[in-house]
């Protein structure tokens, strides 16, 4: 167990001290002065140009040696410190980031979980049930192959466009304060639904395929032709079978976080959801580098700790990594 | 070729030619293929030009309708088709090739350089690449599709590395494997003459499910204004629909078909992929 | 008679047509009898124990009734044999190595198994403590996974989870050929132990292994391409067996107390016939040293003395 998670901790490392390297080259690979590039873009009026000016040219310590710019970048980040934004200047880059992470937990931990879970049980259940397997599936691989904005953008049509059922931008009624009442608990949740949808069922399509196959794989395996030849109920079968195909299921998962990450990020873009992907996208079309580096890092961070999580469930379900019988 | 691999082969044919996935999937594939080859012989209309009348339904003269502009939904779209089908084959081909690269070295040499590998793989894996293209992509100011797939191609490899590592190895320590080895082949040809035929199927299924993937990020990228600077794609016409509201403006026609045929095109690859898996693997074979 | 199998015939459904790969079985089993079956891979043993247990596609029951203790086996059937599985016939299957679901202590798939007949598992424990002191494994591997024991313990442990219901019939499938020799005649004894305590009835073990046979067998059954050549009482078959196959088989085998590997085998000319599509008659024909005219048709299995039978046209058949 200890040298599969070390293993693991140590490609965790790496790739975070590669990710923070790349996060730092990010401003500094642009053509041109990307500090003036960066202003141009966020008209102002001279007075506050001329103090952000200072405060980049400080920020990003380009007068100073490259390997020491690289130090301080780290000590910064250390410290917590992400720079100031230009685009919502003067707001720093972490108190942006920390009033758009809520609506990212809230968004992405029940899509990702509950598509993970229900496509599970569905695809176990659907495999070798011929009139399933024959009539669902397809419409999961349909979906699984579904474009995530497309989705969004369907979603957002039939039932706010023409049905006008559900608000489709924005997390919550604008026109409506942040106190926590129950008239707006109700419009975060009607604002939730349709990009939880979106996520939820291009997630669930994809799940329900993979369990279907892999169940089918694991009911052709030895042990369960032996339950067979004892004559042990199907549902047995069926649960042991389940038990198994869960394995390459939850690391699947984390190898799917990419590709969740890349779908949160335009669901949010559909439906203006004010999350990190959101964030991003702006902080690229201004030019917003810091906001930009922000982003990126906690995108990072998120997605180390959620594959962290998986090795943690992988060791708790899968007694092989227990007991220190498979390298990774 | 001895009697029994052409018996095999055979045998995979007939079965190929009896999966109903299978057959689903090619020919659907194959419709959009022909439609993007003689789409544009189809209609004299010119995607770009400001021809018709703004955001009007389909028509005989218009299939899939007009832009809020008045340009031609279907012009645009056989051309966004071309598109598609041009990022996964060179995408997904490069990914494939790549992670062939990496899982024979790696499952062929073993030791060290596996492992180097293998610590390779993993990062690319676990970082979220989106991320990464969304960044490189910004950094050029003018983009092109050729270009756009090969950077897909670059970040969407180690999926296909890992499984063809994992087949490789299985296959080193096979006595075919081991004959060639004694007879004094060359690693280089081992791999090529020995081991990668034997893993044909594999293969093939790795570069469908790449394809199908390079196509995806495409249009996730296209949609958010990161893709090719000129031309049209299917991402591209889905992100000027939103932009130029055909949501509220009701131009269904101008938003459903692009997302509509990357579904299509994507599922039907996957279902292929199914397929063949019930062809080549006979215990998934459906009794 | 604890077990009886009338004119049992099966083939497997493929792509190029049936392949006949048991063809016309009649043999009858005693109480308390261990029986070898024996014969070159390929030649119908495991085809023969399979449908015994699980008669699952693409294998096909043409004709032919099974009957175990006076009551007939529903074998075509796949559901209604439930009730008979694991109760009343069981199996230690060939892949015993991976029969164990490896993501399950053993302890808790006992108990799960029991609990799928109706029976707690807390009132069984002291009989599968002292099953597994039988067998002479820890009563700790209750509390392990399958892939932290050696082939030799799952091969046991196997045969404990088996033989839970105390099932009649145990069919022993090829369960020594994963070991190594120390481990072969250890599970081969324990095999008998499990008889001997009346745990089962009766048994079948499944091997090419003579030696194996020669050790625990009361008796043993010959196959050859589908079809049964003889069968007599263990001494009979290995001093003076009477079919052509067997013969050579015999004397193909080194001699006891001889390692395998120090001798070669002299094999049998020829190779046994596709079961595709089989010669008519007596399938060892083309094979046969003695083969001659009537050999065309297939010859009966018949007792030429008490309890030898034997299918060939030179033996029995000739008086028949």
């Amino acid at each position: 167990m200890k040298r599969y998670f070390g293993r693991k901790l140590l490609i965790y490392v790496i790739t975070f001290f590669l990710a923070v390297t790349i996060d730092w080259l990010i401003p500094r690979l642009m053509p041109g002065d990307p500090i003036q590039n960066m202003l141009a873009r966020a008209a102002l009026n001279a007075n506050a140009a001329e103090r952000m000016y200072t405060y980049y040219t400080h920020a990003f310590q380009l007068d100073l040696p490259v390997w020491q710019q690289y130090l301080s970048f780290w000590n910064a980040l250390l410290h917590g410190d992400l720079g100031i934004s230009t685009y919502l200047f003067p707001t720093p880059v972490v108190d942006i980031i920390k009033a758009a992470v809520p609506f990212d937990i809230f968004l992405l931990l029940p899509a990702i979980l509950l598509s993970w879970w229900a496509g599970n049980k569905f695809g176990a259940y659907a495999a070798r049930t011929k009139r399933l397997d024959n009539t669902v599936l397809p419409i999961a691989y349909l979906l699984t192959a579904t474009p995530y904005m497309w989705l969004g953008i369907l979603l957002a049509w039939v039932f706010g466009i023409i049905l006008g059922w559900l608000p489709i931008a924005g997390a919550y009624s604008y026109t409506m304060g942040t106190d926590l009442s129950w008239a707006f608990v109700g419009s975060v949740l009607k604002h939730w639904i349709l990009p939880f949808l979106s996520l939820f069922l291009v997630g669930f399509g994809g799940w329900a395929i993979g369990m279907r196959n892999m169940i089918i794989y694991e009911l052709e395996a030895d042990y369960s032709h032996y339950l067979e030849a004892l004559g042990a109920p199907r549902k047995l079968i069926r649960k042991y079978a389940f038990r198994n195909a869960i394995l390459p299921q939850l690391s699947g998962l984390a190898l799917q976080l990419g590709v969740i990450v890349a779908g949160a990020l335009v669901t949010e873009v559909v439906f203006s959801y004010p999350g990190i992907g959101y964030l991003i996208l702006s902080a690229i079309q201004n030019q917003d580098y810091f906001l930009v580096q922000g982003c990126f890092l906690f995108i990072i961070i998120g997605v180390l700790l959620a594959n962290f999580l998986i090795d943690i469930a992988f060791v708790i379900v899968d007694p092989r990594t227990r007991k220190g019988m498979v390298g990774e | 070729m001895t009697r029994a691999t052409k018996k095999k082969r055979n045998e995979f044919l007939y079965f190929a030619m009896r999966n109903n996935k299978l057959k689903i999937g090619a020919v659907i594939i194959l419709f959009f293929l022909v439609l993007a080859a003689v789409g544009t012989l189809l209609t004299k209309n010119d995607p770009e030009t400001f021809a018709g009348p703004m955001s009007s339904p389909p028509s005989a003269e218009f299939w899939f309708g007009t832009t809020f502009f008045g340009q031609d939904v279907f012009s645009q779209f056989v051309i966004g088709l071309r598109a598609t089908f041009l990022v996964g084959a060179v995408g997904g081909g490069l990914a494939t090739l790549i992670g062939m690269l990496v899982g024979f070295i790696g499952g062929y040499r073993g030791g060290v350089i596996d492992e180097g590998l293998n610590v390779m793989t993993n990062i690319v894996l676990v970082i979220p690449t989106f991320a990464l293209l969304l960044i490189i992509s910004a950094y050029f100011e003018v983009r092109g599709l050729f270009m756009e797939s090969i950077f897909i191609g670059l970040t969407a490899w180690p999926w296909a590395a890992r499984a063809i590592r994992a087949q490789t190895l299985s296959l080193r320590s096979r006595e075919f494997v081991d004959l060639a080895r004694i007879s004094g082949m060359k690693p280089l040809r081992i791999v090529f003459s020995e081991i990668a035929p034997n893993m044909m199927s594999y293969l093939v299924m790795a570069f469908i499910l790449q394809f199908g993937g390079a196509i995806l990020i495409a249009a996730t990228l296209d949609f958010i204004g990161l893709g090719p600077t000129q031309g049209f794609s299917l991402g591209i016409m889905m992100q000027y629909a939103v932009l130029w509201g055909a949501l509220p403006l009701g131009s269904w026609w101008w938003f459903i078909p692009p997302g509509a045929a990357i579904a299509t095109i994507v599922g039907a690859l996957y279902f292929m992929n199914v397929g063949l898996d019930e062809v080549f693997n006979p215990k998934l074979r459906e009794t | 008679m604890s077990l009886r199998v009338e004119d049992l015939t099966v083939y497997y459904q493929t792509l190029r047509g049936d392949v006949r790969a048991l063809e016309s079985a009649t043999f009858s089993l005693a109480d308390g009898e261990i029986m070898g079956l024996a014969g070159e891979s390929g030649c119908g043993k495991s085809t023969l124990s399979n449908s015994l247990i699980r008669l699952a596609p693409p294998m096909k029951h043409i004709k032919g009734r099974v009957i175990l203790d006076d009551q007939e086996l529903p074998i075509a059937d796949l559901h209604a044999m439930n009730e008979y599985r694991f109760t009343e016939i069981s199996v230690v299957p060939q892949y015993a190595m991976n029969a164990m679901n490896p993501t399950r202590k053993i302890g808790k798939m006992a108990e799960e198994l029991l609990r799928s007949r109706g029976i707690d598992a807390r009132k069984a424990l002291p009989e599968l403590e002292r099953r597994l002191d039988l067998v002479e494994l820890d009563h700790d591997v209750l509390k392990m996974y399958p892939i932290e024991m050696s082939g030799g313990m799952k091969q046991r442990m196997v045969m404990v989870l088996s033989t839970l219901m105390d099932p009649s019939l145990l069919l022993a499938d090829e369960i020594t050929s994963a070991l190594d020799v120390s481990t072969q005649k250890a599970v081969a004894k324990m095999l008998v132990g499990f008889r001997d305590r009346e745990i089962v009835k009766s048994i079948v073990v499944i091997t090419h292994d003579m030696s194996i046979l020669y050790q625990i067998a009361d008796g043993i059954m010959i196959m050859y391409a589908g079809q049964l050549a003889e069968k007599a009482s263990t001494e009979t078959i290995i001093h003076s067996p009477r079919h052509p196959y067997t013969k050579l088989l015999i004397t193909s085998l080194p001699k006891v107390g001889v390692k395998h590997d120090e001798v070669r085998l002299k094999g049998i000319p020829g190779n046994p016939p596709l079961l595709l599509d089989p010669p008519t008659g007596c399938r060892f024909r083309e094979r046969c040293p003695l083969a001659f005219e009537p050999c065309m048709d297939v010859p009966p299995f018949v007792e030429i003395e008490p309890n030898h039978f034997v299918a060939c046209w030179k033996e029995g058949g000739a008086n028949a």
